[in-house]
């Protein structure tokens, strides 16, 4: 019934998986904060793809009215509009007083 | 509501609209995470998005798709640019684009993929871990069935958790106002 060429839940789980490994790259390799923020809003993104596509499965064994997923993704836009509110700030605050935005140059807090 | 029902309208090539959409994604994010100006990353990101929303529509979650527009694309990506265009990117598009643990990070970036892969082949009794249901058309509620599971008193489950969420945005605004205030 389900050829090669047909969409599943797995496709779009690889799909979300390889998304949020390329979030991690970035995350764990950039110097530059505003870029290192925009991964992880790549990262809450393929997490989002994933909740949605779940929400497609269960749509499919639990009829239509299961959208548990689509209303968990909409909860994390929501959490990633406040984070991305709340890390600008900071963003700001530390360019303010270092003049850099480069994250190994945030040490204030070392010793 | 029976799942069996012939759609009144089929989706059509769907795997091409799928790997096409994909493609643009991990392009898009390929871009993201490699281009020295801020500027182009976060026009790399908004691509990326947009192709996001266009596969929830693909996935019968349209109210996710116009949430994704408006707020993703056009809210948060706004304020990044906003944010960008404040401190300055000129002298930061000539220093190093890569900090010294590059090479860690892509180990455990590949590790993490191999996670992945292993997790996703794996079969348990020949069956692999998210097998195919039944495929089902979704009606054309799905907005208003949303709203019942946020907002309604008798089916809303998640009403506690958004009036949480309000409460949320209220910090966030509180603490961004307060962190880029020059003089608290």
């Amino acid at each position: 019934m389900h050829s090669m060429l047909d969409i599943s839940t797995l496709h779009y789980l690889v799909l979300g998986a390889a998304l949020f490994l390329l979030g991690v790259i970035g995350v764990l390799t950039r110097r530059n904060v505003v870029i290192v923020l925009m991964s992880i809003e790549l990262i809450l993104n393929a997490v989002n793809l994933n909740l949605v596509a779940f929400s497609r499965y269960w749509q499919g064994i639990h009829g239509t009215g299961a959208l548990h997923g689509q209303v968990f993704a909409i909860f994390i836009i929501t959490d990633a509009a406040a984070e991305a509110a709340v890390g600008l700030g900071i963003l700001i605050a530390f360019f303010r007083n270092k003049e850099t935005v480069n994250v190994d140059e945030v040490n204030l807090l070392k010793w | 509501m029976n799942p069996a029902a012939v759609p009144t309208n089929p989706p059509v090539a769907t795997p091409f609209f799928f790997y096409l959409l994909a493609a643009v994604m991990i392009i898009g994010g390929i871009l993201v995470i490699t281009r020295k100006n801020a500027v182009h990353s976060a026009m790399a990101l908004i691509t990326t998005l947009l192709a996001q929303a266009a596969l929830y529509l693909m996935l019968y979650a349209p109210f996710v798709a116009g949430v994704q527009i408006i707020l993703y694309a056009g809210g948060i990506m706004v304020l990044f640019l906003f944010v960008i265009m404040l401190i300055s990117i000129e002298r930061t598009q000539k220093e190093r684009q890569f900090n010294k643990q590059w090479l860690v990070g892509i180990a455990a970036a590949a590790a993490l993929g191999g996670l992945f892969i292993a997790v996703y082949t794996s079969t348990t009794a020949g069956r692999t871990l998210f097998p195919e249901g039944k495929l089902s058309f979704a009606e054309g509620e799905n907005t208003q069935r949303i709203a019942g599971l946020l907002f309604d008193r008798a089916t809303g489950t998640y009403m506690f958790a958004f009036e949480i969420a309000s409460l949320l945005l209220l910090v966030a605004i509180i603490g961004a106002v307060v962190m880029a205030k020059k003089r608290i």
